[in-house]
């Protein structure tokens, strides 16, 4: 999923600290933020937009297409089963420490019912020029600028990051999915990259993965379906085995989940693998010739 | 957070899955009585480890005199790290058959996955890789769960015998504890048929998700927590997550993406990271316990701090770093990486209150901590 300026966003927990925080942030750039939610704060009125008790109040208010959720881990499932029951097209879910048990209760109902999902754990989403929906510094023009890059990453530091050097390098960014941290999400890497793959204007995929699971090893398969280049760097070739490295799904057990086995999947795609995110600058140039 | 058998048997049991009887024992005095309690006895060494019975911390006991003594070889030992503290008595049960159940958390359906195998006592990756035939799963969907009757659809033409009912029930009362207990992994191994036809656990491995520690309060208290290093201890008292590695070279970054790159990056120069230390999320704020205990590291010679702020604000990391290196006045070289959120706030407080102006990448930032740990001037 990739969130659009005509999408309507509803922010959950828009009234904590980080929810008005992002919020403003989100509707400077250009979000179309169109209310929120707060059970004990229903029909007052902030950050200039309605606040509804729960999301299916919001869809009979005035309706929205995606959810954006600023919710304490314990309370996600509760409010993810909400917004899929209310019918939204999309969630972000940004909140970490969620149980997994409940990440796998609404991933289930979101199956059933079509509703895609990014995240949890993650830092959102961006479409240069367009909106934002999460926590992303969208509005840094060293960061994101409107260009023709797909972007997608597990971490949003390190997206943040490769996000940095692509500017850098002259280009720009046609939208960034950060897909999360946690060993179950909704979009996976295979999907995020498919998804870049048909954006308009995009002519080439950076995509940022991690040591553990496999879904790089799957996106690789998407990828030597691909007519547009791929550059890849993969974070952990120096963490230690066995060892969760903050992210929960960040964990090699034997070489499953390797850094090795990740990187040799992608090389036999014809993805380029770098050593160092500053690489990706003139990996970009030897891949597009320009 | 794992737990010892003797912590997960009586969850299983109260789901409604047989265990032998048994007690446990922090003294070779306490196994001899408990044998004299139960009769013929297995004294198991409890460690949050696999592979116990060919290390030696197994063993079968006729009398309490031989349960005393296995217990006097067996408390004291280490298994794969880990030192043994205690045993656990337990009836010796007359065995037909063993079989392997499982229910455990499977990234790629974003669901519980139930596995059973007719070949117990066995690694189930083996399995898996020599006769996986002999090896059936099934995905579940957590909100309907997973009855008595899925159970035994998964387990029929198995060959099971007059016990199939016994263990699809047991199967079913598996998936039961690992639903009510927040587990990742739940898994008996053996499953055991008695020769009178019962059906039993005769080991358990839980792992808890240690996010859905803090809705288990009841039971969380008897899990393992992970053996720490002094430093990782203290890390986690503060809320941080921090893991020793062996190098010279401090890494101090927000996010894990990023924090893992960091270690790569200094690897890619040369260098060795001394840790993993991550600040990001909702830790973004305690740069300065993090900085404090960075530095209280002997090992370290040079650091390098790298933050690209999404969510954690870099003028809030790069304050709280400012008021650590004020307060502790390191001697050691610090380098610098500042972008994202907060940048330009953070770029100016460096340079006001220290003096220091950020290099323009993590490669540079990096590269200089590689060398000036490897007494390189710059």
């Amino acid at each position: 999923m990739i969130v659009r300026g005509s999408d309507r966003v509803l922010v959950m927990g828009i009234t904590g600290k980080q929810g008005t925080f992002w919020t403003e942030r989100m509707q400077a750039y250009g979000t179309q933020v169109v209310g929120g939610t707060n059970p004990s704060k229903a029909g007052t009125t902030h950050c200039g937009v309605p606040v509804y008790a729960t999301a299916r109040h919001a869809m009979k208010g005035g309706g929205f297409e995606v959810a954006v959720l600023f919710i304490p881990p314990l309370m996600v499932k509760e409010a993810a089963m909400d917004a899929i029951d209310a019918g939204a097209k999309g969630l972000v879910v940004l909140t970490e420490h969620i149980p997994v048990q409940d990440v796998m209760y609404f991933m289930a109902a979101a199956k059933e019912r079509g509703t895609r999902i990014i995240g949890p754990n993650t830092a959102g989403c961006v479409t240069p020029g367009e909106c934002f929906a999460g926590f992303m510094p969208a509005f840094n023009e060293r960061i994101f600028r409107e260009g023709s890059i797909g972007v997608m990453s597990r971490s949003g530091s390190l997206g943040v990051l490769l996000c940095l050097n692509v500017v850098q390098a002259g280009y720009g960014e046609s939208a960034f999915i950060g897909i999360g941290g946690d060993p179950i999400i909704g979009a996976t890497t295979r999907d995020a990259l498919t998804d870049l793959d048909h954006f308009p204007g995009t002519e080439a995929v950076v995509m940022v993965g991690e040591i553990g699971g496999s879904m790089e090893e799957e996106a690789a398969e998407y990828a030597k379906t691909m007519n547009k280049p791929v550059i890849a760097f993969i974070a952990g070739g120096a963490s230690p085995q066995g060892k969760k490295m903050g992210h929960a799904g960040a964990i090699v057990m034997g070489n499953k989940g390797s850094y090795a086995s990740k990187r040799s999947a992608l090389e036999a795609a014809g993805v380029t693998v770098l050593d160092t995110p500053s690489g990706v600058g003139a990996a970009l140039k030897a891949r597009l010739g320009r | 957070m794992n737990f010892e058998e003797h912590a997960a048997k009586p969850l299983l049991a109260r789901h409604g899955v047989a265990v032998p009887r048994g007690e446990l024992a922090k003294t070779p005095e306490e196994a001899a009585g408990a044998a004299a309690r139960i009769g013929a006895v297995v004294v198991k060494a409890q460690v949050p480890a696999g592979k116990r019975g060919k290390a030696g911390g197994i063993k079968l006991a006729a009398t309490p005199e031989e349960a005393r003594s296995h217990a006097a070889a067996i408390i004291g030992m280490e298994i794969a790290g880990h030192k043994v503290v205690k045993v656990l008595v337990e009836e010796q049960l007359p065995i037909e058959r063993e079989l392997y159940a499982a229910v455990l958390t499977d990234p790629p359906s974003k669901g519980p996955l139930v596995m059973f195998s007719t070949e117990g006592g066995m690694d189930i990756e083996e399995v898996a890789a020599t006769a996986p035939g002999k090896l059936r799963s099934q995905t579940v969907d957590i909100r309907r769960g997973f009855s008595t009757a899925a159970a035994r659809e998964l387990v029929q033409d198995l060959e099971l015998g007059a016990a199939e009912g016994r263990i699809a029930g047991a199967l079913a009362g598996l998936y039961a504890a690992y639903a009510a207990f927040d587990a990742e992994l739940m898994e008996i191994n053996p499953l055991i048929v008695t020769r009178d036809g019962r059906v039993v656990a005769l080991d358990c491995k839980f792992v808890m998700d240690d996010c859905g520690i803090v809705r288990q309060p009841e039971v969380a208290p008897f899990g393992t927590p992970d053996e720490l290093t002094g430093l990782e201890a203290r890390a986690k008292a503060a809320g941080l997550k921090y893991i020793d590695l062996d190098g010279d070279v401090a890494v101090l970054a927000n996010g894990a993406g990023l924090t893992m790159t960091t270690m790569d990056v200094v690897r890619h120069h040369g260098g060795r990271p001394a840790n993993f230390l991550e600040i990001g999320g909702e830790s973004y704020t305690q740069a300065k316990p993090a900085l404090e205990l960075l530095l209280s590291n002997p090992r370290i010679k040079s650091l390098v701090v790298n933050f690209c702020g999404a969510f954690a604000r870099t003028d809030v990391m790069t304050q709280g770093v400012i008021e650590a290196i004020e307060a502790l006045k390191p001697k050691l070289p610090i380098f610098f990486s500042v972008h994202g959120t907060g940048d330009e706030e953070a770029i100016r407080l460096l340079k006001e209150r220290l003096g220091v102006t950020p290099l323009p990448t993590m490669d540079d930032a990096s590269k200089a901590a590689v060398e000036a740990a490897m007494g390189k001037a710059r």
